[in-house]
């Protein structure tokens, strides 16, 4: 089966044949990504399936990865903060080695990006390719998948000197956008659902990773899967398990994520969670490995109700992760977890510990009302945040800045 | 329909109407029907995006439901739609000085659409055809030709009675009763059944028991 019949198996053979018709506009199109990691992250996360659907659509899409090294990271870190309204910026020595590694990429890569048709530039790290590359012939794309919308503003002028030079950006949501002179495209991410983290598992696959975590499959599940970030309120979630459990005896909680083992700070957090969790025998506490999406799945799967209680949020991804699998999802109301997750239909919208609990007692005790909240929740998210709906907006905005950008675009 | 910000937002009634004097007129077209193509549950409380923010963020019910039943299509372009939106807002603002004080805590993000039509490679040749065709369409398509073509040539007219205009005079209660609905309020998938509904029963009275 190819690639583009699995896709209309879960998203619908509508959504494949709009695909197919935006791209007949873009048979042949060098299409170049940058980003700066391989894997790990959302950006390889989403590039991975994209790349080879966009080639089995007729695109001459291909992938570039930008070599960094710590030096660079470091600066670029600072960067990634600022933008995001940390009050942090470079020092010149930073900024020199910013300006450096750019370079050297843009040498390196030189030809791929100044043949491409499009090229696609992901977050702050290689914005300033274009810079190196006065001799390229297609329209340049930068793709901010942070929320840019209080960056410090010493960063964000040095920034803007680079991006400003761009045919055009794409923002997660409105709100995200700063003032740029060019169209700012409005793209929120999406969940490959053929991806390991989100096909379905057979009942097998899910009863392994459950019984070798200790977990009761008959027993009523709460899971949440994030870094352990303060930002993800972890130890939150803990406090509304326990002020659930008095009324849902049996409740199992699973806190599970990654990153903690090279993040100071991650560590410093997990630490916390152990130490709010106590010796509570139905609390499970789990430091994942990188690319371990299988357990994610089967965790989320095995939930009764998906959590994710962030205080604050850039999209939230693990959302429609949960939506996906059918589940109801208690979600933090910030960020684009407001954009995913529609209250009282799919999940429930909440602003404290207490909040999270009162609507885990309630769905654990309206088992038709957790199931119809799961079908929609299923349904909306394939309509809405799907691979197949981002990259059919990729194809709008491609043919878009080809057709020169005009309000209606009639492919015939 | 694809979504491009403008980066100018809203935080004060005042702000809001001073994007709506600048903004270019798809903008006023998206906050009128974005919301419509997008997957939902329940019927909008408010029937645009500049009511909906006036209602749930400045909690001034009274001037969202002023600016609620305004008709976007009651106009023949977006400029007369912009006329009525800064006259209605300028008009509270004058009424009541406490209205120029309120601040949101979101802010209103000003946004404007580009619309991609694609072709579903799907023909009718006659009404029949139309009428089995109706349930397969996407509700995009129901946008497209029902709504969004009141904007085109001719103006005011959807594209569904502007076809069967051609088919003669026994048609002409179907065309009315398509005339009639009233597509402003529920879903676009509660307006395809509507539309179904007009079809199976009018095709049923011109081709007789």
């Amino acid at each position: 089966m190819t690639l583009l019949q699995q896709y209309a198996e879960v998203a619908g053979s509508d959504a494949v044949e709009h695909l197919r018709q935006l791209a007949g506009l873009l048979q042949g199109a060098r299409v170049v990504h940058v980003n700066t990691t391989a894997w790990g992250g959302g950006v390889a996360e989403i590039l991975t399936p994209l790349i080879p659907l966009s080639r089995e659509l007729g695109l001459d899409a291909s992938w570039e990865v930008f070599e960094g090294a710590a030096d660079f990271f470091a600066c670029t870190k600072l960067m990634h903060n600022a933008v995001q309204g940390m009050r942090v910026a470079p020092d010149e020595r930073g900024l020199h080695v910013y300006e450096d590694y750019n370079a050297r990429n843009a040498e390196r890569l030189r030809s791929v990006l100044e043949d491409a048709d499009f090229v696609f530039i992901h977050d702050p790290q290689p914005a300033a390719l274009i810079s190196h590359l006065p001799r390229r012939r297609g329209s340049w794309i930068w793709r901010c998948h942070i929320d840019a919308s209080h960056p410090d503003p010493r960063v964000w002028r040095y920034l803007h000197e680079h991006v400003a030079t761009y045919d055009a950006s794409v923002f997660s949501l409105p709100t995200f956008v700063r003032p740029l002179p060019h169209p700012s495209y409005v793209i929120p991410p999406a969940i490959d659902p053929l991806s390991d983290k989100n096909r379905a598992l057979a009942d097998e696959e899910i009863r392994g990773v459950c019984s070798g975590m200790g977990l009761d499959p008959n027993r009523p599940l709460v899971v949440q899967i994030s870094r352990f970030d303060r930002f993800k309120d972890p130890v939150g979630v803990i406090k509304a398990y326990r002020l659930a459990k008095g009324f849902v005896p049996g409740l199992q909680l699973v806190l599970a994520g990654g990153g903690a083992a090279d993040d100071p700070e991650g560590a410093e957090v997990l630490h916390e969670v152990r130490g709010a969790a106590g010796d509570d025998p139905d609390i499970h506490v789990a430091e994942l490995p990188p690319r371990d999406d299988v357990t994610v799945n089967a965790l989320q799967r095995s939930a009764d109700i998906v959590v994710q209680k962030s205080v604050r949020e850039g999209f939230g991804l693990t959302v429609a992760e949960g939506l996906w699998k059918g589940r109801p999802v208690i979600g933090g109301d910030t960020g684009g977890i407001r954009l995913q997750l529609t209250n009282y239909h799919t999940g429930f919208l909440v602003n404290s510990p207490e909040g999270a609990a009162l609507r885990i007692r309630y769905l654990m005790h309206n088992r038709d009302q957790r199931l119809e909240m799961g079908a929609k929740a299923r349904e909306f998210t394939r309509r809405s945040f799907l691979l197949t709906r981002q990259l059919r907006e990729y194809l709008t905005l491609m043919v878009a800045l080809r057709s020169g950008a005009g309000e209606r675009i009639s492919l015939g | 329909m694809i979504a491009i910000a403008s980066a100018r937002r809203a935080t004060t009634l005042q702000e809001l109407l001073d994007g709506i004097r600048v903004s270019p007129a798809e903008s006023l077209y998206y906050h009128f029907w974005a919301d419509l193509l997008q997957a939902r549950f329940e019927e909008r409380e408010y029937n645009n995006d500049f009511a909906s923010w006036v209602a749930h963020q400045l909690h001034e019910p009274r001037l969202a439901e002023q600016l609620a039943v305004i008709d976007p299509t009651a106009f023949p372009g977006l400029e007369g739609l912009r006329v009525v939106l800064v006259e209605t807002i300028e008009a509270a603002l004058e009424e009541s000085e406490r209205l120029a004080w309120l601040r949101s805590e979101r802010p209103f993000d000003f946004v404007r659409s580009q619309i991609v039509i694609f072709d579903t490679g799907w023909r009718a040749g006659d009404p029949a055809e139309l009428a089995e065709l109706l349930p397969f369409l996407p509700v995009e398509s129901i946008f497209y030709h029902f709504i969004d073509a009141r904007r085109r040539e001719p103006p005011g007219v959807d594209d569904f009675s502007h076809w069967l205009s051609d088919f003669g005079p026994a048609l002409t209660p179907l065309v009315e009763e398509l005339v009639g609905v009233d597509y402003y309020f529920g879903s676009l998938v509660e307006l395809r059944r509507r539309l179904i509904e007009a079809f199976a029963h009018r095709l049923a009275a011109v081709s007789g028991p």
